[in-house]
């Protein structure tokens, strides 16, 4: 085997210096009844070229978003990635590290993640942000969580803008966590009246801005209203480019700032792994689940950074830690940090636009497709088409002409009704061509 | 302009800059950069009357770009300020710090695998789901147990998961509102009773016997008509295995109750015993320990959840199920027992793909034999030091990690701490200290089963020549420590009285 360095006779000198017989003797402790006599029915170990077949195989019976017109987003999207971030994140010494618990020799992670806390706090326009959580999705979970610590009510509201799939999952644990969620129907067209529905038993308010239709929101008087009941604003966003064009949640009033972070640095990767944002104001950091970095100086006084706030954590507190998180998204925080390094304000900034204006491009070619409307007014990125048929049917008659074509919103929502409507995103990626394609396999498909 | 970080010429004299040689000092990005610099070509967008509803942002951001050769020099040095197991033995119990194949790393960048959409047509991502099912397969297997959720994405997270599976399943019986309380013992990860907690139940602590080890009796004691489940894990987190497994899984289902074996240890006993057969209802399984994911400085993690018959019906959505030649992603619970979904999408697929090259790699045979070795390995750490440091419940056999504690430093004016910092200068990742929680001054040793004899052995010496050190009274060799690291010992009281957690404009 050839990742392991030890013989036979290394083992052999070993078990002597241990004092057993074999190494079977070393799982005494072990009940008999409990250890495999006969080998299992799993396939013997593979040569390096043998796994390599094994697994090219099952990865050519994918359809990789590169080999087609793409335009598929709904919380993950498809951008460019600059070849130095790959190279960057695959140095040993970031990849093969662990979690920097010895901060002497742990410098280059750490001094990493204050500079990926501070991009963070700066795109959202808050004060102060966390290394990183699994996803958006799980952020936000937590986002409504340290919510209800803050300010001791269990019932947050979600706006029916939420990407689906983030709602079933704050939905999921608040159930368990025996917390309540109110809901509001999905909001097509940006229509629903948060404000009616703030009232002082909310901890917090759940809206995405982009929304998952696509809409932006000025959150401004839906902060407004949550600060008039005591309740506090959780802002989300799915796609984190397009903080480089709009107005940050921080200076529409959010409180928590919780999104996907995929976008910058991270490729698709079916869903996983991912990196969730997670930025709040100063006075609640105490709260805030998650990891942090912070500086410090060393005993030459030399300024040093450190893993910090751990008496927030479930290592001291146990029962009472603020979350039961040990981990972050390490590396694809460095992904993401090294990415908008390499972009910095002026490339963020015109990757933004570029990605809108393809999107607008996009959106007008369709809106002149027969039978189909295009619901937003404001868009960044992603918008919604309603169709003259059924979404999901038609995604795949397009899928076989070779465009992978939006997101079926009935996939998300299977039983609300919305079957013809299908959410679309373009970015930075598509050609004109691209488009082109789109718009007549559309056409033929309709 | 730059200032420089500040240098007590007292104490670092030697250069100028603050460089010693290869080892660079680097400032933060935000005191090179600059507003204007950009290190990709983007294109011009093509001018289109904007439609952003005017949420146009009014100010700067204030993020500060590199161009690319700078942006390399920026994190190579930065790089060159971490230890990592590709550069020397990483002896942190309780975290496993192995080789990580880089064959692993080129399959999981394949473009069907990394450039694939979550949401794209499952009809176009048929190769995924034979993934995940394949891994699903051999991750069943190795536990036997019935069924997988795939979707958590690290081992709290997976705890989680275990646990709202069980908690779901007291409520289908009707016992949601009397069962509300949690046995889990003193040696236990934190993540465990913050989990617990987490789900609204309380914790209900069961104490270790001498030997370090849960008995059943202790259990049997603990448990009642109000406990809902066991969380224990399996070997300990003293780096031992629970003599008494079976008897105590049998207590907990005769009481009613579940049990949750945390899965952190897996890779003592992965192809040498399987979990189900000690009577696990649920154990996530940390690919990036047991299967050698990279750690990435923190993460990202996966810990799937395997679990037993009684539970399985109440797994998470998204599953897979398979339909003829084909595989469909259940991706809604309304029509089943499943307890909900943990996570947009399905898991982190990256990690999937890693584990499972791993395993083809191995084999049964090989997956095996890397438990053994690891045991082995630990087993060896053990013996070879037995005679300066001391184990806390005698000499006895352990599994993958060996645990010290601090009676042996006792008198020197050496701590833990003192003695994990020396460990740097010599070149070492120092050991875990102070866990688990239950020993004083712990020091776990876990060495896994990639390190060689040789590497190993001057390991041991160097502990030996270490431990010689602090009782002969050298005790400046510790509490100066580490004197040879980019950085010399980081006040962390300083930082968390304070916290400064971002960079801000001076």
């Amino acid at each position: 085997m050839r990742y392991h360095p030890l013989s036979d006779v290394d083992r052999k000198a070993m078990l002597a210096t241990i004092g057993v017989q074999d190494s079977a003797a070393l799982y005494a402790p072990a009940p008999a009844s409990t250890l495999i006599d006969a080998p299992l029915d799993l396939p013997r170990h593979k040569s390096e070229i043998e796994v390599e077949r094994a697994l090219r195989k099952l990865a050519a019976r994918n359809v990789a978003a590169g080999s087609v017109p793409f335009f598929i987003g709904a919380g993950a999207y498809r951008h460019h990635v600059p070849a130095t971030v790959d190279h960057l994140i695959q140095r040993s010494e970031f990849l093969t590290s662990y979690t920097p618990y010895q901060p002497e020799i742990s410098q280059g992670t750490l001094q990493t993640l204050f500079e990926f806390q501070t991009q963070v706090a700066l795109l959202t326009g808050m004060e102060v942000a966390n290394a990183s959580m699994y996803d958006g999705s799980t952020g936000t979970a937590e986002a409504v969580l340290m919510a209800h610590r803050l300010t001791g009510r269990r019932k947050a509201l979600l706006s029916g803008g939420l990407h689906p799939q983030y709602a079933e999952v704050v939905r999921t644990i608040s159930r368990l966590a025996e917390d309540s969620v109110a809901d509001m129907p999905p909001d097509v067209d940006c229509v629903e009246d948060l404000i009616a529905r703030i009232d002082d038993t909310l901890s917090c308010v759940v809206v995405q801005t982009p929304d998952f239709f696509g809409h932006l929101r000025d959150l401004t008087p839906i902060a407004d209203a949550c600060h008039r009941h005591g309740a506090l604003l959780v802002a989300v966003f799915t796609e984190a480019v397009s903080l480089g064009l709009l107005t940050p949640p921080g200076a529409m009033g959010a409180d928590i700032v919780v999104g996907e972070g995929q976008s910058i640095g991270n490729t698709l990767n079916f869903g996983g792994p991912y990196v969730g944002l997670f930025a709040t104001r100063q006075e609640f950091v105490r709260q805030m689940p998650g990891r942090v970095a912070g500086e410090s100086v060393d005993a030459d006084g030399r300024r040093a950074f450190v893993l910090t706030l751990s008496t927030r954590e479930q290592h001291i507190r146990r029962d009472k830690a603020t979350s039961n998180i040990c981990t972050n998204s390490g590396l694809c925080a460095l992904a993401f940090t090294i990415h908008l390094t390499l972009l910095g304000e002026a490339g963020l900034t015109r990757l933004a636009r570029l990605n809108h204006a393809n999107a607008v491009a996009l959106a007008d070619m369709l809106a002149q497709a027969p039978g189909i409307e295009v619901l937003n007014q404001s868009f960044f990125n992603e918008f919604t088409l309603r169709l003259p048929c059924d979404a999901a049917a038609l995604v795949e008659r397009m899928a076989a002409k070779g465009v992978l074509a939006g997101v079926p919103v009935s996939r998300l929502l299977p039983d609300a009704g919305l079957d013809d409507l299908l959410v679309v995103a373009s970015t930075e990626t598509n050609t004109p061509q691209d488009r082109a394609a789109f718009v007549s396999a559309l056409k033929e498909s309709l | 302009m730059l200032d420089r970080p500040a240098i007590n010429p007292e104490e670092t004299p030697e250069t100028f800059t603050g460089n010693r040689g290869l080892d660079q000092e680097e400032p933060l990005l935000f005191e090179i950069g600059r507003l204007e610099t950009t290190g990709v070509d983007v294109d011009e967008a093509p001018d289109v009357a904007p439609r952003l509803g005017g949420l146009e942002r009014k100010g700067p951001i204030g993020l500060p770009g590199l161009s690319e050769p700078e942006t390399m020099r920026h994190y190579v040095r930065l790089s060159r300020r971490n230890y990592s197991i590709d550069a020397g033995l990483y002896p942190l119990g309780s975290c496993t710090m192995k080789h990580n194949p880089r064959l692993n790393e080129k399959m999981a960048r394949l473009d069907g695998f990394a450039d694939i959409h979550p949401l794209q047509p499952v009809s176009t991502a048929q190769g995924a789901l034979a993934l995940m099912e394949e891994l699903a397969h051999w991750l069943m297997t190795l536990t036997n147990t019935h069924a997988i959720a795939l979707s958590p994405k690290a081992g709290a997270h997976g705890e989680l998961c275990g646990m709202m599976a069980i908690k779901s399943a007291i409520a289908a019986r009707g016992e949601g509102a009397s069962r509300n309380v949690v046995l889990i013992p003193q040696s236990a990860h934190g993540t465990n009773p913050a989990t617990a907690a987490l789900l609204g139940f309380s914790v209900r602590v069961v104490p270790a016997a001498a030997d370090g080890t849960v008995r059943a009796e202790a259990v049997r004691t603990a448990l009642g008509p109000d406990v809902a489940a066991i969380m224990l894990t399996n070997p300990n987190t003293c780096g031992l295995f629970e003599r008494e497994i079976v008897e105590i899984a049998e207590a907990a289902h005769e009481a009613g109750a579940y049990f949750y074996c945390d899965g952190a240890n897996f890779n003592a006993i992965a192809g040498v015993a399987r979990p189900g057969d000690f009577g696990v209802d649920a154990m996530h399984i940390n690919l990036h320990k047991t299967f050698s994911t990279p750690h990435g400085g923190g993460g990202p993690g996966a810990g799937p959840v395997v679990l037993s018959e009684r539970l399985a019906p109440f797994a998470p959505v998204p599953f897979i199920r398979r339909a003829g030649d084909r595989l469909e992603l259940v991706e809604h619970a309304e029509g089943t027992q499943s307890f909900g979904r943990m996570t947009a999408f399905h898991g982190q697929m990256g990690m999937f793909v890693r584990a499972l090259a791993y395993l083809l790699a191995h084999g049964a045979d090989g997956v095996a034999q890397a438990s053994k070795d690891a045991v082995l390995s630990a087993n060896y750490v053990r013996a070879a030091l037995r005679d300066v440091m001391t184990p806390p419940f005698g000499d006895q056999l352990c599994m993958h990690e060996v645990l010290f504690d601090d009676a042996w430093l006792k008198g020197t004016g050496v701590s833990t701490l003192d003695f994990a910092k020396a460990m740097i200068d010599e070149g070492y990742h120092p050991m875990t200290m102070y866990f688990p929680l239950v020993v004083h001054g712990a020091m776990l040793i876990e060495p896994t089963e990639s390190e060689s004899k040789a590497a190993l052995d001057l390991f041991i010496a160097t502990l030996r020549d270490l431990a010689r050190s602090a009782q002969e009274g050298d005790t400046q060799r510790f509490t100066q420590a580490p004197r040879l690291a980019p950085r010399r010992r980081v006040d962390e009281t300083l930082a968390a009285r304070k916290p400064v957690l971002r960079w801000r404009a001076a």
